[in-house]
């Protein structure tokens, strides 16, 4: 899949700023963003459900929109919500879908892979809200296609259900399907792809795997939480005392984190400015940058979720 | 690769497709108990009703009123389903993101507007089935012969056709409230007032107005086609109004 140069506008707001990224076979990659980021968007030029405005995409090689007659049977799509009759019960849905297909997946099977069985015979709109994703999933699924765009497949799961679906999605990987999706769990990019993609107001800002993109080189993180507000000022003051090659973020009233070279010398700076601004430590943890920390450095945001 | 997952693309033959669309819609249509009510519980009050009716109040109608009542009210049928139960089912489609869902799948809107054509018709055979059933209990001719039946056929199409393009028309262009509501109060004022269920020269100077609804073309041809005959001018003005919801309908529906 080849996505050069896109741009998509609605009205005056720019969604998608000429953005570019590959997917390789067998993979799966994430597409990480705020909201509003242009992940959908993108997303759904892939499908076919827009036009690119501007630029080039191409999914197994075909053109989406001018081509979707032949690119349908390939991929497999799961919209975030929505899209089944209100009145139709789920492995109905799932069966009916299943029939729109050559060679199906067995219905009994993926019912049971992703907890569907036990609500097969309530109607859709009686279905919970993870019921309703999971089957939304298994829809994408059922044709056995040979790219699938997943759209937050686990938002507002239980932790069990959802280490199942990830499970699932590693074995679709392992079975030669691509998989393209979008999340606002870094934890599950990390976990799941093998490629990142982080955009922020419709531009790519990183690319790479996690290893490459949590990779900090000297870089350590020391997240410090306090049981008081902190005295005013008093980040300042140890913004100066770390000197320039770190930075400090202040995160809450109750946290913050410094970045620098991870040496004791950043830790003793932090651990004098405790001493004297009275400041009591509830926690103070040092580590590598996880990719939620690449996320907020490169988006400058903590809406993220 | 194999495996469980292993991908194995591809659309099922269309004819499975149509049929299995088809069935879908059909029984969706029939276990909604509103739908219900309007395709034949409504339908048979309005049948028995009106025969009473007619008798008590002395109705002038050319032939007995069971004979001239139950094409019209075959001719309610269609309209009921093909326009109001089209129209309520497609915008809700529409608002529940059905139809972009299905446009995720392997299926050609061809066939999908084919698998809804086809459950309408199937729909209409059960209520063709019950009103005609309820219609010879009450001492109905039926249509007169092969030819009658043939006629009724003929005008049954065009009439779907008609009132699908029409339903349509509404279900792409509405919300899907705006849709629940108008598609309601048509079929009551058309039912009240169109000529479906009572011959237009019943309605006087009116009567040569209606018969340009699809209401009305549709119930003058039933009636005809009962009688062996056909309505030449009805049929024509039926299908003048398929073509003009077609045309407006291809050129407006939005599918999300």
């Amino acid at each position: 899949m080849l996505v050069d140069g896109l741009v998509m506008r609605y009205d005056e707001r720019t969604a998608v700023d000429g953005l570019s990224f590959e997917v390789e076979s067998h993979t799966i990659t994430a597409v990480l963003g705020p909201n509003g980021a242009g992940k959908t968007t993108t997303l759904e030029t892939c499908e076919g459900y827009r036009r690119a405005q501007a630029g080039t995409v191409r999914v197994l090689g075909l053109d989406p929109v001018r081509e979707r007659s032949a690119l349908l049977p390939r991929i497999g799509v799961m919209l975030q919500s929505g899209g089944a009759w209100s009145g139709a019960r789920a492995d109905e849905m799932l069966r009916h879908f299943a029939r729109l297909h050559a060679h199906p997946l067995p219905v009994d099977l993926l019912m049971e892979r992703l907890a569907l069985h036990e609500c097969g015979r309530t109607p859709y709109r009686r279905l919970s809200g993870g019921q309703q994703q999971r089957l939304g999933l298994a829809l994408a699924l059922v044709g056995r296609p040979e790219l699938v765009f997943v759209d937050e497949p686990t938002a507002g799961l239980d932790p069990q259900i959802r280490r199942g679906v990830w499970e699932l999605l590693e074995e679709l990987r392992a079975d030669g399907v691509t998989v393209v999706l979008t999340t606002h769990y870094l934890e599950e990019a990390e976990r799941l792809a093998d490629k990142v993609h982080i955009m922020d107001k419709g531009r790519l800002v990183a690319s790479g795997t996690p290893l490459e993109l949590t990779r900090g080189g000297t870089v350590a993180t020391i997240r410090l939480v306090v049981t008081q507000p902190f005295p005013p000022g008093s980040p300042e003051a140890l913004a100066a005392a770390l000197g320039e090659n770190t930075e400090l973020t202040v995160l809450d009233p109750l946290s913050l984190q410094v970045s620098g070279p991870a040496d004791g010398s950043t830790l003793a700076k932090v651990a004098a400015w405790c001493a004297d601004h009275d400041v009591l430590p509830e926690s103070l943890s040092l580590g590598q940058r996880n990719l939620e920390d690449v996320f907020l450095e490169l988006t400058g945001r903590e809406d993220f979720s | 690769m194999s495996g469980t997952f292993a991908p194995a693309p591809g659309g099922a033959p269309v004819l499975r497709q149509l049929v299995t669309q088809a069935g879908m819609e059909a029984r969706l249509l029939l276990r909604n108990g509103e739908q219900l009510l309007i395709a034949v519980v409504i339908p048979v009050i309005v049948l028995i009703g009106a025969v009473r009716g007619a008798d008590r109040v002395g109705l002038d109608l050319d032939g007995r009123p069971i004979d001239v009542l139950t094409p019209g009210v075959l001719a309610l049928a269609v309209m009921s389903t093909a326009f109001t139960s089209l129209a309520i089912a497609t915008g809700f489609e529409r608002r529940y993101g059905v139809l972009k869902r299905l446009g995720t799948a392997p299926l050609s809107r061809t066939t999908l507007l084919g698998g809804k054509v086809a459950a309408l018709l199937l729909v209409e055979v059960i209520q063709f089935a019950v009103i005609g059933g309820v219609g010879l209990a009450l001492g109905w001719d039926g249509p007169s012969g092969v030819a009658g039946v043939l006629c009724a056929v003929v005008a049954a199409l065009l009439g779907t056709a008609a009132f699908a393009a029409l339903g349509m028309l509404l279900a792409g262009t509405l919300r899907a409230e705006a849709t629940l509501a108008a598609a309601n109060l048509v079929y009551l004022l058309l039912l009240a007032g169109g000529a479906v269920i009572l011959p237009a020269s019943a309605y006087g100077g009116l009567g040569d107005v209606v018969r340009w609804l699809p209401s009305g073309a549709l119930g003058e041809a039933m009636r005809a086609a009962c009688d062996g005959a056909i309505a030449g001018r009805d049929l024509v003005v039926l299908l003048a109004w398929a073509a003009l919801g077609s045309v407006l309908t291809a050129r407006t529906f939005k599918w999300e």
